[in-house]
């Protein structure tokens, strides 16, 4: 076992790596500075705009509203979805209108938010949060629902307490399982906040790249696309590498999600 | 029906109905949100009106060649990733970290490249929706039990015989739910692009009505939206419940 950081697991990424970096060059000969600008320029453009000191508001606005969507989307997922799988029936009733929340188009529903929080950042947060914590939810009352009934008499047996019970039994049956949710919660809390921005935003990463769009400064549109991009894959692989480790120990996933 | 779902149904009409007493009396302002009731009678009159029939054809057009296009080529490319491992490995990092990538901010640079008009939108849904189909088609192929497959092999079926007969229906639950998702997204990426820029398409009426506040309009056609997309997902649905319930489950 080499580790998650081997060699072997990293030179496919790399490889994919380097293709899109080519195929982004190919591209820009093939549609001139005016659709897409050469990467060199690109990444020394992102290089410099981050260095400047007005940027860093932008940055800050957009982490603190991730962040706070993101804590939202997760405690709050966490603890509804422990509720719904611990209680058979209210889980029952509210699955399928969880499903159906998850798979409507939320971006046609990003006028109401403003409607009812306003412009600024908790529309923003609150459209983050939106996204991200409907999978939090189902993914960890799944997770309660499918604890081993075997495991519990096991731990009455033992005559263990209550807080032992959750500690030693809940948690580790758990955890893999809510923390897959976590991860597709955090992919999702970002596009969700990132939506937020692009519409009616006075601050930000969103901001930003709305203005860049207006102005056409492709160099700017996609220094910050690649900035974002970049940080979501490899936050996403991180995750995804923890989320590995968890699953190893655990029983093979047979939910089916 | 269940017990859960009559309360389901109790629970919905109940919220619908609180709404509906909420603004009636004032509590919500109509500035915010307007009645339910409000809702359908402006979604009837909008509806009648002239000018909503182009913007309809338009945006449902858009999302109905996204969708074929992203349903048809995320199984292909997600069939092709499923059988070569390499490739594989070589992507999933990608493909897990694609939907938090801002693809919206690739839209200005379609709009140069293919010009105002359905095709940058179509494009932009594509690749926003075909992901999620090739995520769901490898998570499906990915869970054929081991035990089908030997059959299959002591059979003796042909590679096409085997796809046909095996694996496309032992993974049928993931593509119905890739399905869903392919929809949804090319919904999302229609919309969102058409409210970013755009002169038509529902998307841009939303953000028009909403820039004018013109709420009742604005609400009438969110629920449009909303209600295709939740019809489309119950006849999936239903057709899931049926097939899981041929199969004993």
């Amino acid at each position: 076992m080499g580790g998650m950081f081997s060699f072997r697991a990293l030179r496919d990424p790399i490889l994919v790596a380097i293709s899109l970096v080519a195929l982004w060059q190919v591209l820009h000969h093939m549609a001139g500075d005016v659709a897409v600008t050469a990467p060199a320029p690109t990444l020394a453009h992102l290089w410099e705009m981050i260095g400047q000191a007005r940027f860093l508001p932008h940055l800050r606005e957009t982490g603190l509203a991730f962040l706070q969507a993101l804590a939202i989307a997760c405690g709050g997922g966490v603890l509804i979805g422990v509720v719904l799988g611990g209680h058979k029936l209210t889980g029952e009733v509210a699955e399928p209108i969880l499903v159906g929340l998850y798979s409507i188009p939320k971006i046609t529903l990003y006028p109401v938010i403003l409607l009812l929080f306003g412009l600024g950042m908790p529309a923003k947060v609150a459209f983050g949060a939106l996204h991200g914590i409907i999978p939090v939810v189902l993914f960890t009352m799944n997770a309660v629902r499918n604890v081993n009934r075997t495991y519990l008499r096991a731990g009455r047996a033992m005559r263990l307490t209550p807080v032992q019970t959750g500690w030693h039994i809940l948690v580790p049956a758990t955890l893999p399982e809510i923390f897959s949710g976590l991860r597709i919660g955090f992919s999702l809390t970002l596009l969700g906040t990132m939506l937020g921005e692009l519409f009616a935003s006075q601050r930000g990463l969103g901001f930003l790249l709305m203005t860049a769009i207006d102005l056409h400064d492709v160099k700017t549109i996609l220094a910050i696309a690649v900035l974002i991009s970049t940080f979501a894959i490899l936050a996403n692989a991180a995750l995804l590498a923890i989320d590995k480790r968890l699953h190893r120990g655990a029983a093979p996933d047979t939910s089916g999600k | 029906m269940s017990k859960a779902t009559w309360i389901r149904a109790a629970v919905l009409i109940g919220a619908v109905g609180a709404l509906e007493i909420a603004c009636r009396s004032g509590a919500i302002p109509a500035t915010m949100v307007i009645a339910p009731s409000a809702m359908v009678v402006a979604l009837v009159e909008t509806l009648q009106s002239d000018d909503i029939g182009a913007h309809l054809s338009q945006t449902l057009s858009a999302v109905a060649i996204a969708m074929s296009l992203s349903i048809v080529g995320g199984f292909v490319i997600g069939f092709i990733l499923n059988w070569v491992p390499f490739l594989r490995r070589a992507f999933s990092p990608f493909l897990a970290a694609y939907y938090a990538i801002p693809h919206f901010a690739f839209y200005p640079l379609l709009i140069v490249i293919f010009g105002l008009g359905s095709t940058p939108l179509i494009v932009l849904a594509t690749l926003f929706a075909m992901v999620a189909m090739i995520l769901a088609t490898m998570a499906g192929l990915d869970r054929v039990p081991r035990v089908l497959l030997k059959t299959a092999r002591i059979h003796r079926l042909s590679l096409l015989d085997e796809i046909w007969r095996i694996r496309l229906p032992a993974a049928a639950p993931h593509l119905l739910s890739g399905l869903k998702l392919a929809v949804a997204y090319s919904f999302i990426g229609v919309i969102a692009g058409e409210f970013i820029l755009s002169t038509s398409g529902i998307g841009h009426e939303i953000a028009f009505a909403y820039d004018n506040f013109d709420n009742p309009r604005m609400y009438a056609l969110i629920l449009f939206v909303l209600a295709i997309v939740t019809t489309f997902n119950m006849v999936v649905y239903a057709y899931e419940r049926r097939l899981m319930r041929r199969r004993g489950a």
